[in-house]
């Protein structure tokens, strides 16, 4: 019988593997930031322990720092506290680190493809959940906690069960203006938080194929928002030719070597998958969440559901708990639902593409009176590349605020909060209770919904604008 | 990491499903650099509810949270874990968790007991009839017990082989690991040339 494409990279990595114990992986990259990995370093100093391949391992700061007054020193004294940790770790343990006001800095997941650091069939992991985006380049990549940042920096291993195996095929394309974000949100809704759960899933067929390295990602960054693993997606030509000339991407006869290994992390056409899921992408429109997590989602063009739409118990008194929380009616067309915040940023959607994207549905427009939008690049570079084309231009002119690198407003560790009872749409991944500050309201948007709600105010998709000049 | 055997301690209801990390503990509250001191950020949204039920004084020193379905989901943050230790949990009872939660409870010596959904409503009913009640934990013969007689609720527990040796001997990953140096730095010898480095 043949292998899927996880299993494929899977056992490229198994250094050890014995009965009724975990198998022993290596790790290919290992990523750190400043949250889950102090008190890592702090174990290997207690054990007097060093980092085995500091040449495997790269930080950068992403989840505290500001994305305005970048060049001043971090106002929080305890965000700064936990910044200057990372900076002396890295540097006591021979780290390279990609500190705040370097080119290089950004959100960790957005920083690792943009340097060509990603690619197919590595094992990658950070202390960070989202990780699971570079699995859009065909690696097994996933989030870990801190005991096991610990572990990595000692042994470049981890002990780890073999996960079961899940497809999901979704097929046919996706019509105009529903992006891989929707795709992802659908899915989620479909399978609900904890379906995805003990499974490494490869997500496949034409309209995964026809996407974008950077709507890969966006799927596979959403892998654990249903509860998966990881999620990966078979490298193409597509994936080549985003990391060929990358600046860590081999070159020469190297590149030869790497893309001819790459070209056998396919399934086989006699694999067998554990679990199978088909959707359709055809049919697939503009989807927005309504409630506080990120299975709670439907259509833009529905409305808020009913605790009564729900068969199973749980749902209906999660259905209940979660409008109570977000201010909700059951029935109201959620085109109708006010925003008073429009995030666009993320690991989610804050590459270049989606900074494009944003620009054109915001170009000559502007964002609604009393509604603030919020543009964060993900990285330096995204935000170096966006200004030198002119959108940080547009979304100006258009009334957005627009930042600095970082996670912002995606979890709120650093100013960028909502106030309570404040509403958004975000381009995240989270809709959790204050998830993006205390008390504040999440509706989780792709990017053309997004910008088309900052126009509008409430939640709308870019069919709802007036057309310019009309 | 302490051995665990067993544990008995005061029951708490959290009858909320999809209990995500960041109700666990918010992100404001991770700005800590060491393993201790998260108690205050645990459930901190909900603990300004005084229904709470960690504001209800039966509950006070309770030891054993015993919680709807998917808890633990969303971020990988272990300070979740290390919150609810720090606040003097030992154990969670749940019918499913997150993945990572799951695995960071493991490292760090929180115990996480899968059972049933069936079991976890009548835990639920039996520490509604007997509020501030004890359950224990028994991780060498994997049950959970609550009561006596009639009421009594007994019932197995899910945990995988190896995480319950790991506990009740109380070892060290890394130290286990380490052992295998050698076969890591074979390993390492057949990599090939062009994957990647960061130095």
């Amino acid at each position: 019988m043949g292998k899927t494409l996880s299993e494929k990279v899977w056992d490229e990595h198994v250094v050890r593997s014995a009965p009724g114990e975990p198998d022993l992986l290596y790790i290919d990259l290992h990523l750190l930031h400043e949250v889950t990995s102090p008190q890592a370093f702090d174990g290997l100093r207690l054990a007097n322990r060093t980092v085995r391949r500091p040449d495997l391992t790269l930080a950068t700061e992403d989840h505290n720092v500001p994305t305005v007054d970048w060049d001043k020193p971090i106002a929080d004294p305890v965000s700064r506290t936990q910044v200057e940790t990372l900076r002396k770790n890295c540097a006591d343990f021979g780290v390279r680190l990609h500190p705040l006001g370097d080119v290089e800095q950004g959100i960790v997941h957005v920083v690792g493809p943009q340097l060509g650091l990603t690619q197919p069939g590595m094992t990658i992991v950070c202390g960070d959940s989202h990780t699971s985006t570079h699995g859009a380049f065909g690696a097994i990549a996933f989030g870990i906690g801190t005991s096991e940042v610990e572990h990595v920096l000692a042994t470049q291993t981890l002990t780890q069960a073999r996960p079961k195996t899940m497809a999901v095929t979704v097929n046919g394309s996706l019509p105009e203006g529903v992006t891989a974000k929707d795709l992802v949100l659908t899915l989620i809704t479909h399978t609900g938080t904890g379906g995805g759960q003990g499974y490494i899933v490869e997500y496949r067929g034409q309209a995964i194929e026809e996407l974008s390295m950077e709507g890969r990602m966006t799927v596979c960054n959403m892998s654990i928002e249903w509860g998966a693993k990881a999620g990966l997606i078979a490298p193409d030509q597509t994936t080549f030719d985003y990391i060929e000339g990358k600046p860590e991407a081999p070159k020469g006869a190297d590149w030869d070597a790497a893309v001819a290994h790459w070209k056998t992390l396919r399934t086989d056409d006699d694999a067998v998958f554990d679990k199978e899921i088909e959707l359709d992408a055809s049919t697939m429109t503009p989807f927005v969440t309504w409630g506080t997590n990120p299975g709670q989602g439907a259509p833009l063009g529905a409305s808020v559901p009913s605790p009564d739409d729900f068969d199973e118990p749980n749902d209906k008194v999660a259905t209940e708990k979660a409008l109570q929380y977000m201010g909700l009616e059951a029935g109201t067309p959620l085109r109708e639902v006010k925003v008073d915040t429009v995030f666009v940023g993320s690991c989610t959607n804050g590459r270049i593409e989606d900074l494009r994207l944003a620009a054109s549905i915001l170009e000559g427009r502007t964002v609604a009176a009393d509604t603030r939008l919020l543009v964060v690049p993900g990285s330096v570079r995204v935000r170096l590349q966006a200004e030198a084309e002119g959108l940080d231009k547009v979304f100006i002119a258009a009334g957005a605020e627009w930042r600095g690198a970082g996670c912002s407003m995606c979890l709120g560790m650093n100013p960028d909060q909502l106030a309570p009872g404040e509403r958004s749409a975000s381009t995240s991944n989270r809709n959790f209770e204050g998830r993006q500050g205390k008390g504040g309201r999440t509706h989780l948007v792709s990017v053309p919904v997004a910008a088309a709600t900052a126009v509008r105010g409430t939640l709308s998709s870019p069919a709802d604008l007036t057309p310019i000049g009309a | 990491m302490d051995k665990f055997t067993t544990h008995t301690g005061v029951g708490v209801p959290l009858k909320r499903s999809n209990v995500d990390t960041d109700q666990i503990i918010p992100a404001v509250y991770l700005k800590r650099v060491t393993r201790t001191g998260f108690e205050d950020g645990l459930f901190a949204a909900w603990r300004n509810d005084p229904d709470f039920v960690l504001n209800n004084p039966t509950y006070a020193g309770g030891s054993v949270l015993v919680a709807g379905p998917d808890f633990g989901t969303g971020s990988s943050r272990e300070h979740a874990v290390w919150a609810l230790q720090n606040y003097g949990f030992k154990v969670v009872i749940s019918s499913r968790f997150a993945d990572i939660f799951r695995g960071n409870s493991g490292k760090a010596g929180l115990l996480a007991a899968q059972v049933d959904e069936k079991v976890v409503q009548r835990l639920w009913d039996w520490l509604e009839d007997n509020p501030g009640g004890e359950i224990t934990v028994d991780l060498e013969s994997r049950t959970v017990r609550a009561g006596a007689g009639e009421d009594a609720v007994e019932d197995s527990f899910d945990i995988d082989d190896y995480t319950r040796w790991r506990l009740l001997e109380g070892l060290d990953d890394i130290g286990i690991t380490l052992s295998h140096d050698d076969t890591i730095t074979a390993f390492e010898v057949g990599r090939p040339g062009w994957k990647p480095v960061t130095a």
